[in-house]
């Protein structure tokens, strides 16, 4: 029954990982983008939530609706003026910028608020739960994260397939250039593409310092996670983004029961591994589309 | 009749390379303009510069009166400039039916729907859900130009429609042409095989290493002429005797 549980606390840890993982996905799906401040992003925004809910004395979920809509007007701006100048064939200048960009954010947060470990407390919602059997019990607030992560990136998903912007989406991620002849303002398309990665991350990075504490510099790990569902799932798939989340907190719970039982691996430990494996033996991830 | 397109003295190229010496033509509304030339002459690159995907060096390039050249190529469309490009170049994640919807996305307003578009190419109608990377060259040729034609135009470029096709496809989809026309758009057509140029063409002009080596109405033109300027033989032309210039 362990096991049982296991796997189903993975399933659920996975939509939190998902929900990481969703602006990695977008942005290199649609423009081959690789944002390595993804993580600082989430971190930044626990943060605002930190000091929302102190100065407007709410409970931090209630800061969402303040947070999640200036982190995207910020994911647009930066992307509109400052991102756009590194697309291009070559990865290398988007990797530079977001590396100086996750710099800047870290040492920000660390002069703003110093290295103390900080939590988001939202009440008694966080730790309640449903029993089923003695050994299987289901947190309200994990189904909660699960069930943002899913109607996001099916939410997404939907979009992209049918909607006139959502063509237009794909349009320029095949080719911007011809999307331009189309009418398309790819720069445009960049922008709000970074404004949903920055929004998504934000209700990650959220979620996560409800979950758990977080300091200024744990950002980096947090976009290892992203990083590892992106890739085991399908780089450019949403499905697959969700799929990788899902499978990423499986193992890891499954690797913590393991190291529970018989003392050996550990949970990220078995999560890297997966993530190993599959680039091994799918490099495209499960449900990557392998481009030609 | 007002010119719809005036390119005057255009300049553009790649990087460091000139590609266009100060080319001047000029497309009268409802006329069919062809530009002809060998591989290499420039006439993508003309193209291209009219549409705003690569940039104008020097010159001008006015449509329905208007400077375009602070006009990015994505509000080019909006004006009624739209592009079939070589090689088609169709959205390979969209289906047919998508890259036709792709094609409207300034929704420009005009007469051009996805039905109107089946109805001028019939042979699109069991294929609006297909993937597009699964059809034949022509078929893709005629999602192409339906696609262009959903931006609603009123000046259609075509570079090089029968690229790699056979001639009784080529026949097919040049055969839509007056279609075109009666809807309202004028089309500037790109071609290599000059007896195709001329069929469809009330103008042509003949591109030798980016500049105009030739120009007239179809109709008064000499074959020996065209052909001379062409593959710059010298004859009756302006830059045939520098080959290998650039
Ligand atoms: N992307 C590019 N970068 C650099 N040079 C280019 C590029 N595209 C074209 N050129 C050069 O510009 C010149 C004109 O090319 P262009 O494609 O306009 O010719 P074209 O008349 O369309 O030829 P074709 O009939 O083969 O299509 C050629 O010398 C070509 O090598
Ligand atoms: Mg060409």
């Amino acid at each position: 029954m362990e096991w049982v549980n296991a796997i189903v606390q993975g399933i659920l840890l996975g939509g939190l990982f998902a929900l990481f993982a969703t602006g990695l996905s977008l942005a290199f799906g649609v423009m081959r983008f690789v944002n390595l401040a993804h993580g600082d992003l989430a971190i930044l925004a626990a943060f605002l939530a930190v000091s929302f809910s102190a100065t407007l004395e709410v409970n931090p979920f209630v800061t969402m609706a303040l947070v999640v809509p200036i982190m995207a007007l910020g994911g647009y701006v930066i992307q509109r003026f400052g991102f756009n100048w590194s697309i291009g064939t070559d990865p290398l200048p988007s990797i530079l910028v977001t590396f100086g960009l996750a710099v800047v954010i870290q040492n920000a947060l660390l002069e703003r608020y110093s290295a103390d470990s900080q939590g988001l407390d939202i009440g008694t919602f966080e730790t309640r739960s449903i029993e089923f059997t003695d050994d299987i019990a289901v947190g309200w607030f994990p189904v909660l994260i699960l069930g943002v992560a899913v109607v996001v990136l099916v939410g997404l998903q939907l979009f992209l397939s049918f909607t006139r912007m959502g063509r237009a989406f794909r349009a320029t991620a095949d080719d911007p250039s011809t999307a331009r002849l189309m009418g398309i303002n790819d720069r445009n398309i960049y922008a709000v593409v970074m404004a949903i990665a920055f929004a998504t991350v934000a209700v990650a990075g959220l979620f996560l310092g409800i979950r758990q504490t977080f300091g200024p510099t744990d950002g980096p790990a947090q976009l290892i996670f992203a990083f590892e569902a992106v890739v085991i799932g399908g780089l450019g798939s949403l499905w697959g983004t969700l799929l990788g989340g899902i499978i990423l907190g499986v193992a890891q719970t499954v690797g913590n029961q393991v190291d529970v039982e018989f003392n050996v691996l550990s949970g990220p430990l078995f999560g890297h591994l997966i993530f190993l494996v599959v680039l091994a033996v799918r490099p495209s991830g499960l449900l990557g589309r392998g481009r030609g | 009749m007002s010119p719809l397109l005036e390119v005057s003295e255009l300049s553009s190229g790649y990087g460091d390379f000139r590609a266009l010496y100060d080319i001047s033509i000029t497309v009268n509304e409802g006329e069919t303009l062809a530009v002809i030339g060998a591989n290499g002459a420039g006439k993508t690159t003309l193209l291209r510069a009219i549409t705003g995907l690569v940039p104008t060096w020097s010159g001008s390039i006015r449509f329905d009166g208007q400077n375009l050249l602070s006009v990015p190529a994505h509000r080019r469309v909006a004006e009624g400039i739209t592009m079939v490009p070589e090689g088609r170049l169709l959205f390979p994640s969209l289906n047919v039916r998508e890259n036709l919807l792709v094609g409207g996305h300034g929704r420009r307003p005009g007469p051009w729907t996805v039905e109107r578009v089946v109805e001028v190419f019939p042979l699109l109608a069991p294929l609006l859900g297909r993937p597009s990377a699964v059809l034949s060259g022509g078929e893709q040729q005629a999602v192409a130009i339906g696609r262009a034609l959903m931006a609603n135009p009123r000046l259609i470029l075509l570079d090089e429609v029968s690229l790699g096709l056979a001639p009784v496809v080529v026949r097919q989809l040049y055969a839509a042409l007056p279609q075109i026309t009666a809807h309202g758009a004028t089309a500037l057509v790109v071609e290599q095989d000059i007896g195709q140029a001329m069929s469809v063409a009330d103008q042509v002009v003949c591109l030798l290493e980016g500049r105009v080596s030739l120009e007239g109405p179809s109709a008064g033109l000499d074959r020996a002429d065209i052909t001379a300027a062409y593959f710059g033989m010298g004859h009756r032309t302006e830059a045939g005797s520098n080959e290998g210039q650039g």
